[in-house]
């Protein structure tokens, strides 16, 4: 069991040893990353200017925090090219390399994505920091000890899901080409759905329905809800319920989808 | 400059036969804007249920500037995104070194490479867009302001141009320059909201050193506000492209000094 761990600590160091080799790419990223969250502050200002005191429940200040909180969870668990370098292994035939080796390719993934985020989330440190401090006025820290438990609890159950969205995506790359349509489309529905860019209250209430079952809810919305105590109680418990059951329908999806792709495998050009 | 002429016909022609080939593949493209397109008119829609109005801006005010950023951006992409995007992997595998040695201008080889004619379609669909809120604005323009509206169109897929190079051009020093493609859309990202929302040091950057905001306001606010008067805007819009311009290809001159050729 160790020896069996120990393969994918490997695996997780040299993947951070990658990782750091790009630290220039990713600084610059995320300087260029935070123009959206700038735009996106001023956007509601001119909103909350002409809608008063609150909007759905929201004061100017939680709004605030809602993004800034949306934006540290992105940069915590959204896979940022984990789904095209999967698909760019099966179509290039690389991955005939991994099948020879005695270890899972899920599990080889997720070690790297594991890394990718823990030093992802490293470099971005700092600059969250002065993101967070520019904001401060407007950070509310929950004081429950149980806020903190369930919000990281969500946090790895939000992870896991986007892994598994990814990976599963990304297996599709075994029967279609040329799968960065398929990419993107689902991008599309994880960026409006998932709270990215307004909090999914604000939807009308005969979509409550759609936005409670969405796995997308799910990724960033709900642990950010969780923080903010905005879901409570028995609601709290359904929500973590139903995340969790996400997480496992996807965890199937991607084994099911390998098992399947993977006797079809071709090895094309490896 | 017909010699410029004649390549393009031959490119443009070129593309269109592979994009015939790959139809699938066309439709899909098509499909994945629609639905980024499709979210955008929703956060408005949902917006505007809890507001009448943002910063001074209507619903369907709203709904021309996004429109109007959506004609600008897709004809952007339609004949330059995909060879903007491309350029990190010419230069990190080295490929580059052809296009060099054609006898036409660099920067016109890497940038022309090939069109995407799903794109134009999706700039049907933003016209669709802004036509529609002008109907429901009530407002007829006059010719003047459609050539006034064209011309400034015609900026904005220019200052895209611009701030899509220079971020490709890092590239030249970074290798996974992928990641500033994303930058692209990072920065365009605020380019669909009003402008008079920034102030201060970003109002400024935005205006001046990357004018992201200017590029949709500026058109959309000839059509869709027409008793604001266009002529500052238009003016800055005017200046702010030609520096950026300039810039870019200074930046590419000076980037390119630095290429060594990765594989050869």
């Amino acid at each position: 069991m160790t020896a069996r761990l120990a393969k994918y600590a490997k695996v997780f160091t040299i993947g951070i040893q990658n990782t750091f080799v790009y630290r220039w790419a990713f600084v610059l990223r995320s300087v260029v990353g935070i123009v959206p969250l700038i735009g996106t502050l001023f956007l509601w200002q001119g909103v909350f200017q002409s809608g008063g005191g609150t909007i759905a429940g929201y004061t100017f200040s939680a709004m605030i925090l809602y993004f800034a909180m949306t934006v540290l969870m992105e940069n915590l668990v959204t896979p940022t090219d984990d789904e095209w370098q999967i698909a760019g292994e099966i179509r290039d035939g690389r991955l005939s390399f991994l099948l020879l080796k005695p270890m899972n390719y899920l599990a080889y993934r997720f070690s790297l994505y594991a890394s990718y985020r823990l030093l992802y989330s490293a470099i971005l440190a700092p600059g969250i920091l002065v993101v967070f401090f520019a904001l401060r006025e407007y950070i509310v820290l929950p004081s429950n000890p149980a806020t903190w438990l369930a919000f990281a609890g969500s946090t790895i159950l939000a992870a896991l899901l986007q892994f598994f969205i990814a990976y599963t995506i990304a297996m599709l790359a075994f029967w279609i080409l040329e799968i960065s349509t398929i990419i993107f489309i689902t991008y599309s529905f994880e960026y409006f759905l998932s709270g990215r860019i307004f909090p999914l209250d604000m939807l009308p209430p005969w979509l409550s329905g759609v936005v409670k079952w969405a796995p997308f809810t799910y990724e960033l919305y709900f642990p950010v809800q969780i923080f903010m105590e905005r879901v409570k109680g028995a609601a709290l418990l359904e929500g973590l319920a139903i995340q969790a059951g996400w997480v496992i329908i996807m965890w199937c999806a991607a084994v099911a989808l390998w098992r399947r792709g993977v006797r079809k495998y071709q090895a094309v050009g490896g | 400059m017909n010699r410029y002429l004649a390549i393009y016909r031959l490119t443009f022609r070129n593309s269109l036969i592979r994009e015939m080939n790959f139809k699938a593949n066309f439709l899909l493209w098509m499909l994945v804007e629609a639905c980024w397109f499709i979210g955008q008119m929703a956060f408005i829609e949902v917006l505007y249920g809890h507001v009448t109005e943002i910063a001074g801006w209507t619903k369907w005010q709203l709904v021309c500037l996004v429109g109007t950023h959506q004609i600008i951006s897709q004809i952007f992409q339609g004949f330059f995104y995909i060879n903007l995007a491309n350029l990190p992997e010419l230069i990190r595998t080295g490929r580059l070194d052809i296009l060099l040695a054609l006898p036409v201008d660099a920067q016109f080889a890497v940038s022309t490479r090939q069109v995407s004619f799903d794109c134009f379609i999706n700039t049907l669909v933003g016209i669709g867009i802004v036509v529609l809120s002008l109907v429901k604005l009530g407002i007829t323009p006059d010719a003047w302001s459609i050539l006034l509206y064209l011309f400034a169109v015609a900026l904005g897929v220019a200052v895209h141009y611009a701030v899509m190079f220079s971020l490709a051009a890092v590239s030249f020093w970074m290798i996974r320059g992928q990641a500033l493609i994303h930058g692209y859309f990072n920065l365009f990202h605020i380019g669909r909201y009003p402008d008079v929302v920034f102030r201060g040091v970003f109002k400024f950057i935005f205006t001046w050193i990357m004018p992201i905001i200017l590029v949709s306001n500026v058109p959309a606010k000839i059509l869709a506000r027409p008793f604001e008067t266009p002529w500052a805007g238009l003016a800055t819009l005017i200046a702010a492209t030609a520096i950026v311009l300039g810039l870019t290809r200074v930046w590419w001159l000076f980037a390119l000094k630095r290429y060594g050729s990765a594989s050869s």
